[in-house]
């Protein structure tokens, strides 16, 4: 395993360095954080847990003077230890302060390279000249001390993603940040280069850095935090030191009762339902390219497609759901070839598409919840005649699909984008499943969903492999795939390599592409 | 320090009130330079409902200033709403003109009662044709449709000072540059004796009364909203977004060219090369206001004729200059976007010094 336990060999200088009491916010009438109260020590790594939507964000947010809390202070330490109160609403002292952040999805200019994208912004905006060496010499000392190696003269836009997410904590610790908040850092990464990055963070906090990580994935909290702090319903609910949880406490904790189990038995596969026979795909980022794919997905069976992201997945996506033309290759569902693939051709032929984005892909949000579930059978005469719409039937179906597949929030009638990203996920797999699709595409479908969700979405595809559906599964959660798929293939560099084998180590170094 | 937040459910009662507050602002507004003219500002609004409202004429007169308005608002709005940003309608407009006098002056051999609705299919037809080179522009080589539509105006304004030098001058007009007069079977009738307003206003109130229907209730409604609102998720859908941009891009078309065949149908007779005082940009006010709904259209495109109509007999009642209708038109527009970002995003002011 390349999960260690960490040892909590670094407590000799205890101090806090950042203290936030009785942090409150409100929006509307929705209580995002009640009377939050953190404390973090010096070279410690805290991990904040919680669900989507406990508050974690906002909480951050706050930390970083981009909400005004109502109530409640932030106190930072100085270089000698001393606390002081943040000026709060100002991101500009948190910045000074020492406080750093790297986000889910990175602020980097693609164009330029590292060098200047780590010393961007801070430096004068009207000056004339830049002090590069200086620069340089800097961040080579953060690289020598925190083995955070990512190539400094090439654009961005050619780094891979882990190398990327390097240049921002990089960034951030040239502005002299004490204090490294990451939000959802290893979402992105292979367990290999999770490992690395553990290691990095590490390497830092021996330096007296302090880190908040986001996380939700309990394996590598347990494995690389030093103390868990838990958020639910913007409350913070627990706090423990990491040696004295486990997983089963903190995901109760999390969710506030125990998770579903989702149970899954053996099967045998049946026959191929779609056929994919030397796809390329000429996309315009390697993340659209496919280079002369096989694949064949089995009835009763779910293919789980793991993979660094921008590997190819969203590629092999836009194939099966007929967003791309494939420049050569042949796809057959059921035996049938689809000539002509188009995302109409798709969804007759039986296949049901969950998108990986789904406020962008999934739903109009401006449109109806009840309009978003007939959006895909706009030519079934259920729905209309002579090109008018039946908006009983549309609003009866409706309130039948909300009820079947609990979809809850303000009403089928009401725009879709008001719903949660639980609900709207619930509304698309409604949309998919009510016509019991030969074969379903679930591109990322637990992303951003709290425990329950994604355990429903599970439960349904498992559901449907069970009634004799191929599901072909994309993810980025290693463990999702590992949990759910019959067979799992590995996709690197537009090609797909079958895995044959359910070990998380081997996969890894198979996603990483290098020979087993 | 100020700070701007998206709301994160814009209200309804916004979407009413806005354009009718706005409506009423542009107005209060104008009284400052009605004051440096040196007028009461009471009585020269009065004297502007009394030039919309005071008789049979004066109302007649805002109907038929509202009827092109209608047309080319509608034309606007459907294409809005698809987001296809049609800027072309006063070229549209010329078109869907000049082929009404083309087949309806005699210079083609057509007549007899088919006449009428020739000239208004043909019109139609002109100005949907005017549109499809700016959409397939974008949808082949993504060319922004605002620049393409917007600079195709000028190419039909010269066409059409070439047309009514050419082939479509009238032989009797003295070498004035108009075409020959729409014959009497070709004339949209008028709906009231003497007055000026004309059967247009009922063809264009009965394409709204459609245009709001189809758009609610029909399949071509829900994929062009669809379309409109987000593109991806539609095309993901499996709605054709070209097929649907090029039908929107049609009926939008149309429509402008319906302003123009009513105009000169119905009210001209003949075709100038000042036929139309900017319907085409005024009706993307006129859709702005109503907030891109049918509906909203004719109610907008009323308000606008009324200011424009009311501002001319002010003018010739109290001596001031007649500009003030264009003052209070753009003046409401702007009031729209500024009211449509207010109620999208709240301002909030935040406390203490910037740090």
């Amino acid at each position: 395993m390349g999960w260690r336990q960490r040892q909590p060999d670094h407590f000799m200088t205890q101090s806090t360095a950042l203290r936030l009491t009785g942090l409150s916010k409100r929006f509307g009438s929705v209580v995002a954080n009640d009377d939050v109260s953190l404390t973090l020590e010096k070279g410690e790594v805290l991990a904040l847990l919680g669900e989507n939507g406990a508050g974690k964000t906002t909480l951050m947010n706050m930390l970083f003077g981009h909400y005004l809390p109502e109530a409640g202070t932030v106190e930072v330490a100085d270089e000698s230890g001393t606390l002081h109160a943040l000026p709060l609403g100002h991101p500009q002292a948190a910045l000074a302060a020492g406080v750093g952040m790297v986000h889910q999805h990175f602020a980097l200019a693609e164009n330029i390279n590292a060098l200047d994208n780590i010393t961007l912004g801070s430096e004068p905006l009207h000056g004339f000249r830049r002090n590069r060496n200086s620069a340089k010499a800097k961040i080579d000392g953060i690289i020598e001390r925190s083995g955070l190696n990512a190539p400094l003269n090439v654009p961005v836009g050619r780094l891979s993603v882990g190398e990327r997410q390097r240049v921002e904590i990089l960034k951030a610790l040239y502005r002299d940040a004490r204090i490294l908040v990451l939000d959802e850092p290893t979402a992105v990464l292979t367990p290999q280069e999770a490992d690395t990055l553990f290691d990095n963070i590490k390497a830092m906090t021996k330096d007296g850095l302090s880190v908040i990580f986001i996380s939700h994935k309990l394996r590598e909290v347990l494995a690389f935090s030093d103390r868990i702090a838990v958020l639910r319903h913007g409350k913070k609910v627990g706090e423990m030191a990491t040696a004295d949880a486990d997983e089963k406490v903190i995901a109760r904790m999390m969710v506030g009762a125990d998770t579903p189990k989702v149970a899954r038995t053996e099967m045998a596969p049946g026959a191929p339902v779609l056929k994919l026979s030397s796809i390329s795909v000429e996309g315009r980022a390697k993340r659209d390219t496919l280079k002369g794919v096989n694949l064949t997905v089995n009835a009763h069976e779910i293919l789980g497609i793991a993979g660094i992201s921008g590997n190819g997945q969203s590629g092999l996506a836009s194939v099966i759901s007929g967003l791309a033309q494939p420049s050569a290759g042949t796809i057959t569902v059921d035996d049938q070839d689809i000539p002509k693939p188009s995302p109409g051709a798709m969804v007759k032929a039986g296949i049901g598409r969950i998108p990986e984005d789904r406020h962008h892909e999934g739903i109009v949000g401006a449109m109806s919840v009840a309009e978003n579930m007939v959006i895909e059978r706009l030519d079934d005469p259920a729905i209309q005649s002579r090109g008018l719409l039946k908006r009983d039937a549309i609003q009866a179906n409706a309130e039948k699909l909300a009820k079947a597949y609990d979809v809850r929030g303000p009403g089928v009638i009401a725009a879709s984008r008001l719903l949660s990203g639980g609900n709207i996920q619930k509304l698309i797999l409604a949309r998919v499943f009510e016509r019991s699709p030969r074969l379903i595409l679930a591109n990322q479908p637990t992303r951003g969903l709290d425990m329950g969700a994604a355990a429903e979405v599970g439960r349904r595809l498992l559901e449907a492999r069970e009634r004799g559906a191929g599901v072909v599964l994309i993810s980025e959660d290693l463990d999702e795939i590992l949990g759910l798929a019959d067979r799992i293939v590995v996709i690197r560099d537009g090609n797909i390599v079958e895995a044959a084998t359910h070990d998380r180590e081997q996969i890894g170094l198979m996603m990483a592409g290098e020979p087993t | 320090m100020i700070r701007i937040e998206p709301r994160e459910n814009p209200s309804r009662v916004f979407a009413v009130g806005i354009p009718i507050l706005s409506a009423v602002i542009s107005l209060a507004f104008a009284a400052i330079p009605l004051l440096a003219a040196g007028a009461n500002p009471i009585t020269a609004y009065g004297e502007m409902i009394k030039g919309v409202f005071g008789s049979v004429f004066a109302v007649s007169e805002m109907l038929t200033r509202a009827t092109p308005l209608i047309f080319t608002g509608l034309a606007a709005a459907l294409a809005f709403r698809a987001k296809l940003w049609n800027i072309g309608a006063e070229g549209q407009l010329y078109l869907g003109a000049i082929a009404a006098v083309a087949i309806g002056s005699g210079v083609l051999d057509i007549s007899g009662i088919l006449l009428l609705p020739l000239i208004i299919v043909l019109g139609a037809a002109a100005g949907a044709a005017g549109m499809m080179a700016p959409t397939y522009l974008k949808v082949r080589f993504g060319a922004d449709e605002v620049v393409t539509t917007l600079l195709l105006n000028f190419i039909i304004l010269i066409f059409l000072q070439m047309m009514l030098e050419g082939p479509l001058q009238d032989p009797m007009g003295l070498g004035w540059p108009q075409s020959a007069p729409v014959l009497d079977q070709g004339v949209l009738p008028p709906l009231m004796d003497r007055m000026r307003v004309h059967s247009g206003l009922i063809l264009a109130l009965v394409l709204a009364a459609i245009a709001q229907f189809m758009l609610a209730r029909s399949v071509w409604g829900f994929k062009l909203r669809a379309v409109g609102e987000n593109a991806a998720a539609a095309r993901h859908a499996g709605i054709n977004v070209r097929r649907s941009l090029f039908g929107v891009a049609a009926i939008s078309g149309a429509l402008a060219g319906l302003a123009g065949v009513s105009e000169v149908a119905g009210l001209k007779g003949y075709l100038t090369a000042d036929l139309s005082p900017g319907f085409g940009y005024t009706g993307i006010v006129v859709a702005m206001l109503a907030g891109l709904s049918p509906v909203g259209v004719v109610i907008a495109a009323l308000f606008i004729a009324s200011v424009f109509v009311g501002a001319d007999s002010m003018s010739r009642a109290m001596g001031v200059s007649s500009f003030l209708a264009d003052l209070v038109v753009s003046m409401s527009l702007l009031c729209v976007l500024v009211g449509g970002f207010l109620a999208k995003y709240r301002i909030l002011r935040t406390k203490g010094a910037t740090a």
